[in-house]
């Protein structure tokens, strides 16, 4: 059975730790881009990093084919039938007489009938150009066209209008109900009164019609009633019964695999098209196995990106880019300034690409990495700074272990509660490591030591208003770190300088 | 069924807003005491006369076709009287009926239109045995069309189908719907249906189901059941309770109507009744459209003052044929006033469609009729006097149109005669410009004077009578202007000048 993430040779995928996604504020991207669409469970499927190039270029062309209105238009209605058949199946299942739940079922039926068909006939006509979205299409006509369903089809029209056929008469007293079959000759009983009295028409006089309620659910009466009524007329129930039980698993895997899938994109879409609505780049990314150079322009950290957007906020970009032999990042610059943001994006644009997904930016060439990892500082510690500092230790050390040469590792202020010393030392020796194994990193430290550490080592640095040192642009550019610098010229504005603070201080 | 007794093809709209110059026309010719005779101490009636008068006819035809009734109703007032009872009996049906509606409930606004028919229903009787009695005395086109409409719309045989309805509408043995299966399989499509008597049979009889029946009785103690039988017995008869509650509501509306129109011919009556005790005449006026220049009355007075002196009141015979202006001048308290008033009632009346107080009347219809008397409370100094007053002629100004007719009594006293003239003068040219008729009581000589030239034509001088003696007649006779001016006769009385120095 087609798949519409997976081509049918596909490499295997690598499960992504959920504690990278967390440091990488991936999970929150992921629920906003979720959120209504709980009922598909496809968490799993942002978990999963694509194993090969073909495998993110089968993605990226499903993608494409759904930016078409017409397409997305027709799978949309889709997804909105077969939400409303699940809504129907629902019902069925909650109501308390047998005949409602019989009716309730043949509704959900029809709704899916209706649903297949006309997805199946709209995406013909479109002539889908992705691998992907190709191979459903062919295999939704084919199960269309198919004996199996034509046959639940007929069933399901054939039992709906035998009950659309049925009409009975009731005479209704204050403690009994009598139910015959319809009396032709006994007329429209309002009609013949208003005729009655049409001569004293003097204009227009307000309506007395009474607003009557009526739930869906019957009450024991009405039951009582539709029984009786199924004595009457004993066929169209026994149809309808008979239908419920040869067709009670009337779904299809393969349509309800593709109704499933297909939200992946189009949750994914949604969040696109925010980004693109507020001037923000987005664009498939050219993924390589074998080059592993980066160049990025203009790209942002999109979980940030999605809550900024949403109060209107601006959001700032950056470009990212890596030579060929080009392999460490070492990002300092003052506090609050856009470091870690970056870093962040960093690890997200590899992340999305190995999805196989459009990734936030204008233009993107990556390579396809193995894995992600991660050493965020994970908030208070009550313990002693001797018993953290071990534990960083051994977590950065599993972590080199994990890394290969193909994999992304995204440090952020390693060391920050140790002394200098020992951070100066622990960090160069950390990054030697991690010049040696040839893997891509971003490092963001306070340690403008290590920004020349390594022969592959380039160095970014957060940037201030040249006008207002207080003022930070949360631009990342190549420059050589020079963060005393920072703190003299916001000395300076305060007039903390030295002179300035003696000559204040005997004024 | 219409009644049509005010309009020969339409209804007449009592809520409709009166013109805005009603509360001074009320005030200026003095209708209150015309209302309340012709109310007889009737709110109801007197409602009708006040909204009738002050909303003028401007048709010949309209005119006439009241007149014509008029006639038929003072010929046989008891008819009249007796026809207008039942009309207010129908209208006040409601009072009658113990029931009401409660909201959303088809079941009570069935019940409740059923009780209310049934009371229409004696008034019904009522009317058609009147028509069928009266209907060949009848000369005029309202009543003889009303009375064949309700003898045929209301004859006998209809009315026992209308009860026979109401009866069935008991359901008695049920109510009978067809339906179909809806939304989750619960019944939709309900149909109220007349049950076949020939489906009663002898089981009927017998209280059992029909032959081809299936049976569901709730139990005894099942309050939920019983809820449910009576919400499905309100889906069912929704519809009809609402078709039979519109119908009642246009029969009720039916006799609102007649009582409305009935009150207004009940007034003229009255009146007629009032002005014969106190030894006054009345005519039928003859209405001519707008544009030919008529306006002949003979034996013409005031309402008012007739009623408070009876046959002696001073009538006055004014004819102004031709005449776009009509000029009153003459002794003070001499008639001017009453004459101005009995003018303008005679032609308000005669436009409601009712005989006016004279021997005869032949007048122009006026596009709209208004007043500008002199009013003791425009208060203030000399200039804001004359400023208000101003203001109230402005106000006349925009709402009269060509082939109206304006009334003024001593305007513009509120400043000298030299500039009161002047700008009299002015404003009455404009009017007469405008195709508007006039007539102006003054003791401005200036004024009245200045309307006086050969060159002048259409304009009518009338003058209050003095006797030598001083005495007044209160009669007014064609005359010009007399000069006021008794000075130097006063001075040479005062500074002992012999006559002829």
């Amino acid at each position: 059975m087609p798949s519409l993430l997976f081509p049918e040779a596909s490499a295997p995928a690598a499960v992504a730790n959920p504690e990278v996604v967390a440091d990488l504020n991936l999970d929150q991207l992921f629920a906003s881009i979720l959120r209504g669409r709980e009922e598909y469970d496809l968490s799993g499927v942002f978990d999963e990093l694509l194993g090969s190039p073909d495998d993110v270029t089968f993605r990226q062309a499903v993608f494409r084919d759904l930016e078409s209105p017409d397409v997305a238009q027709a799978v949309r209605a889709f997804a909105g039938e077969m939400r409303r058949m699940r809504g129907q199946l629902h019902e069925s299942s909650r109501f308390h007489y047998s005949v409602q739940r019989r009716v309730r079922f043949l509704d959900a039926a029809m709704t899916y009938v209706a649903a297949v068909r006309a997805l199946s006939e709209r995406l013909s006509t479109l002539e889908p150009e992705s691998d992907g979205l190709r191979e459903c299409v062919r295999a939704l006509s084919r199960y269309a066209a198919s004996q199996h369903f034509a046959k639940l089809a007929d069933d399901a029209e054939h039992a709906q209008a035998q009950m659309r056929s049925v009409r009975y008469r009731l005479r209704v007293l204050a403690d009994r109900v009598h139910v015959s079959p319809v009396d032709d000759e006994e007329e429209d009983y309002a009609a013949a009164v208003s005729a009655a009295f049409e001569r004293f028409r003097q204009g227009d006089v307000g309506s007395h019609l009474a607003k009557l309620s009526s739930p869906h659910e019957m009450d024991h009466v009405e039951a009582a009633i539709a029984e009786l009524v199924a004595r009457l007329y004993p066929d169209p129930f026994a149809t309808l019964a008979a239908f419920c039980e040869q067709h009670a698993k009337f779904a299809d895997e393969l349509v309800t695999t593709f109704d499933h899938e297909v939200q992946f994109y189009l949750g994914y879409l949604e969040f696109c098209s925010r980004m693109t609505a507020a001037g923000l780049g987005v664009c498939y990314p050219v993924v390589t196995a074998t080059d592993s150079s980066v160049l990025v322009k203009r790209a942002y950290d999109a979980a940030l990106a999605d809550k900024l957007v949403a109060d209107r906020q601006p959001v700032v970009c950056n470009d990212v880019c890596l030579a060929r032999d080009e392999r460490i990042i070492v990002v300092t610059g003052p506090n609050q300034g856009g470091k870690t943001t970056f870093a962040r994006m960093v690890g997200q644009l590899h992340y999305l690409a190995g999805l196989g997904v459009p990734v936030p930016a204008e233009q993107a060439t990556l390579p396809l990495v193995d894995r992600i990892l991660s050493h965020f500082e994970h908030g208070e510690n009550l313990r002693d700074l001797t018993g953290k500092l071990h534990d960083d230790l051994t977590r950065i050390k599993g972590i080199l272990d994990a890394t290969t040469s193909r994999s992304v590792l995204v440090i952020n202020e390693i060391f920050s509660s140790t002394s200098l010393e020992d951070a100066v030392l622990l960090g160069a020796r950390i990054l030697q490591k991690v010049d040696e194994l040839g893997c891509i990193c971003v490092c963001v430290t306070f340690l403008d030591e290590l920004s020349t550490v390594g022969d592959h080592t380039v160095s970014m640095t957060s940037m201030v208003a040249a006008a207002d040192p207080a003022t930070r642009t949360f631009e990342v550019v190549r420059r050589a770190a020079d963060g005393l610098a920072y703190a003299g010229a916001i000395a300076a504005k305060h007039r903390l300088g030295r002179e300035q603070v003696s000559s204040r201080v005997r004024a | 069924m219409k009644v049509h007794l005010l309009f020969p093809d339409h209804d007449p709209d009592p809520a409709e807003s009166l013109p805005d110059q009603a509360d001074d026309l009320v005030r200026d010719l003095g209708m209150d005491a015309l209302f309340d005779q012709m109310a007889a101490g009737d709110d109801f009636l007197r409602e009708v006369a006040c909204r009738t008068v002050l909303r003028p006819l401007t048709n010949v035809n309209q005119i006439n076709h009241r007149l014509d009734v008029i006639e038929d109703v003072i010929a046989h007032p008891d008819v009249a009287r007796e026809l207008y009872q039942v009309a207010v009996t129908g209208a006040e049906a409601p009072r009658r009926v113990r029931s009401w509606v409660m909201k959303d409930s088809p079941s009570s606004a069935l019940t409740h239109a059923i009780n209310l028919m049934h009371e229409l229903i004696c008034s019904m009787r009522q009317l058609h045995r009147i028509a069928a009695e009266h209907e060949r005395e009848f000369r005029s086109t309202g009543l003889s069309a009303l009375c064949a409409t309700l003898r045929t719309d209301l004859a006998e045989d209809y009315i026992t189908v209308i009860e026979d309805h109401l009866e069935r509408l008991k359901f008695a043995d049920g109510v009978v719907l067809t339906a179909a299966l809806g939304d989750a399989g619960k019944g939709d499509d309900y149909v109220l249906r007349n049950r076949k008597a020939s489906r009663r049979g002898w089981r009927g009889w017998l209280g059992l189901a029909e032959r081809s029946e299936l049976t569901y009785r709730v139990p005894d103690r099942d309050e939920a059941g019983g809820r449910a039988l009576r919400e499905l017995k309100d889906r069912g008869i929704n519809r009809v309770a609402d078709a039979l509650s519109q119908s009642s509501d246009h029969v009720l509306s039916f006799f609102t109507m007649l009582r409305w129109e009935l009150g207004f011919y009940l007034c003229c009556l009255n009146l007629a009744d009032v002005l014969a005790e106190h030894g006054l005449a009345w005519c039928r006026p003859q209405p001519r459209p707008i544009g030919c220049g008529s306006f002949t009355a003979e034996g013409l007075y005031d309402v008012y003052l007739g009623l408070r002196i009876g046959p002696r009141t001073v009538v006055n015979d004014v004819n102004a044929d031709g005449c776009g202006l009509v000029v009153v001048t003459g002794a003070n308290e001499g008639g001017r006033s009453t004459l101005l008033r009995s003018i303008g009632l005679a032609q308000l009346l005669m436009q409601s469609g009712m005989f006016v107080p004279a021997d005869s009347l032949r007048a122009d219809i006026a596009a709209g009729l208004h007043t500008h008397f002199k009013r003791e409370e425009d208060a203030g100094m000399e200039r804001g006097r004359l400023d208000d007053e101003l203001a109230r002629v402005s106000v006349v100004i925009d709402a009269v149109s060509t082939g109206g007719l304006v009334l003024f009594n001593e305007s513009f006293s509120s400043t000298n005669e030299r500039e009161g003239s002047e700008i009299a003068r002015q404003v009455i040219d404009g009017l007469l410009d405008a195709g508007v008729r006039v007539v102006v009581v003054t003791h401005m000589y200036q004024l009245a004077h200045g309307f006086d030239s050969p060159e002048r034509t259409g304009v009518l001088f009338l003058l209050a009578e003095r006797c030598p003696d001083g005495r007044r007649t209160f009669k007014l006779v064609e005359g010009r202007p007399r000069s006021t001016s008794f000075g130097a006769a006063l001075y040479r009385q005062v500074f002992h000048v012999p006559c002829g120095s």
